[in-house]
């Protein structure tokens, strides 16, 4: 019992940064009405800034808050330089801002190794490696740490998307930026502020990922996981991207350690594979997730 | 009387395209003022060219001042509103939560709750849906909504692009009276462009008609509808 539930938690610890990589996702998709494939790359570069900050001597919560302002200017200049232009000549068309976010993804992969030099950078472990007992399972307080990051997280930004003129601004252009602009919301300036901050959050999301070390593979598979926790709870829902991030880091922890499939055990190796699994399966049955609005529409 | 619109010579089109020649006209302050034509005619272009959607070139004045080349959302604080066609509600977003997006350019948060309570008062059906998606609503009570939250803004001239579209022949009566009211009590300047000329016409002082990009006729309502070219194209008799 203990152990189950100390696997339960360190699923719990894992699905908290694929939450919070998967807000990110619903911030973008919020403010754009797009998928973001570059969210994790963007993610892995922004924790090079929380990286350069620590390694500068900074305390690493004060790193963080580097790395997450870097990555708001970062967010803010790639929707600037290469986001909106492209979306400009695309007239309506998603296509080709998809295509750019996989460039993106493939740029700063490629980059990050350049203008960081060298091998992997050693990273502190955020809130230890230390063990707290809870009813006779001894949980992280890593874990208990990043889920506290996480419902932080949570408070903040459902407060400002649904608390705020600028939420209600931010969600008005996501769903009809052009009537949106007709009442005047400045639509570039919503846009830009999305894409710095889904980038800043990005920064948080990578730092809770690093196990000791930092290098460009960082995000690859927290963002199949965030893909699939927000395509679980809903494209469209901060409380979705959480409950799918937990739900996907408690499913595949648990099947890690106790399935099997044709007699050999699921392990780390086989666990992505009830992820993608998860993806198809909701998009079958439910393709707005299980908190996603869908579209409400009368002709 | 002074003018709230004077638009002289603009050219605009889409691309290649070019669908407005050399287009002018004015809407005088408080005024209800109609541009009548077919489709194709260059309606729906006039007003996106004069809210800054699609660039153009010659001269937008409002209220005495150049404003062409500025963004949509710069002409709504300068008092410009546009409901464009399809009525442009954010049907993802609630009836209220749209009325206060109509008073995004405003800071002013008592007198913008006070008028979304008075907008309840004059369409009691908002009032009994506020917390409903927009999308939920019927096309003659998201015209509306859509009417209401371009008046948010409180703008000084209110540019409706085909409000009768796809609503029926009552409603679509009902709208026109609402639009004419409003332009009574707030003195709001209104700009409509309709295939419906007639009731169009009832409530409008003033009229230009539109064929392929130019103006080939203008004058008084009264004068327009005894017009024979306006008689035969757009009132059937």
């Amino acid at each position: 019992m203990s152990e189950f539930l100390q696997f339960t938690f360190i699923g719990l610890g894992r699905g908290a940064v694929y939450a919070t990589l998967a807000l990110a996702l619903v911030i973008i998709y919020r403010t754009t009405g797009l998928l973001n494939f570059a969210q994790g790359e963007m993610a892995m570069f922004c924790t090079y800034f929380v990286w350069f900050g620590y390694d500068k001597g900074l305390p690493l919560p004060a790193a963080v808050l580097v790395g997450m302002v870097g990555g708001f200017l970062m967010g803010a200049l790639i929707e600037r330089l290469l986001v909106r232009p492209v979306s400009k000549k695309a007239m309506g068309n998603p296509l080709p801002i998809v295509i750019v976010t996989i460039g993106l993804f493939l740029g700063l992969n490629g980059l990050a190794p350049i203008i960081f030099e060298g091998p992997a950078k050693t990273f502190p472990v955020p809130f230890g490696d230390g063990t707290v007992s809870i009813l006779g399972a001894s949980i992280p307080t890593r874990t208990l740490g990043t889920l506290a990051v996480l419902a932080m997280s949570v408070a903040v930004l459902w407060l400002l998307f649904q608390k705020t003129k600028f939420g209600l601004g931010i969600r008005a252009v996501a769903s009809n930026a052009e009537s949106s602009a007709l009442v005047g919301v400045p639509v570039g300036r919503m846009l830009l502020i999305g894409w710095g901050m889904s980038a800043a959050f990005g920064a948080l999301a990578g730092t809770l990922s690093t196990e000791g070390a930092l290098d460009n593979t960082l995000m690859a598979l927290p963002l199949i996981y965030a893909f699939a926790a927000a395509t679980l709870g809903g494209f469209d829902s901060e409380l979705g991207a959480v409950v799918g991030g937990l739900l996907i880091g408690v499913i595949t922890e648990l099947l890690a350690r106790y399935g099997t499939i044709g007699g050999y055990s699921v392990g780390q190796d086989l666990k992505l594979f009830p992820a993608f699994l998860l993806i198809l399966l909701v998009l079958v049955f439910r393709p707005a997730g299980l908190f996603g609005t869908g579209e409400v529409k009368r002709v | 009387m002074t003018n709230v619109l004077e638009v002289s010579g603009i050219d605009a089109g889409y691309g290649p395209v070019q669908v407005l020649r050399h287009l002018s006209f004015t809407v005088g302050e408080g005024e209800i003022v109609v541009i009548l034509g077919a489709n194709g005619a260059g309606k729906t272009t006039t007003l996106r060219a004069v809210s800054g959607m699609i660039p153009s070139s010659g001269s937008v004045r409002l209220r005495g001042s150049e404003v062409r080349g500025r963004r949509p959302d710069q002409l709504c604080s300068l008092g410009l509103a546009h409901v464009p066609q399809g009525r442009g509600t954010v049907t993802d977003l609630t009836v209220e939560e749209n009325l206060r997006l109509g008073a995004f350019s405003r800071k002013d948060q008592a007198e913008i709750s006070a008028d979304i309570a008075s907008w309840y008062d004059i369409f009691p059906r908002l009032g009994e849906r506020q917390a409903q998606h927009a999308g939920s609503m019927s096309g003659g009570e998201q015209q509306m909504l859509a009417i209401a939250r371009a008046l948010m803004s409180r703008p000084t001239l209110l540019l409706l692009d085909e409000p009768s579209l796809g609503l029926a022949p009552l409603v679509t009566k009902e709208l026109f009276g609402r639009i004419g009211e409003i332009n009574r009590s707030s003195g709001t300047a209104v700009l409509v462009v309709e295939q419906n000329a007639n009731l169009a016409l009832s409530i409008a002082s003033r009229g230009y008609v539109l064929e392929t990009g130019q103006i080939i006729s203008s004058g008084t309502a009264e004068y327009l509808r005894n017009d024979d070219k306006v008689r035969q194209a757009y009132l059937g008799h």
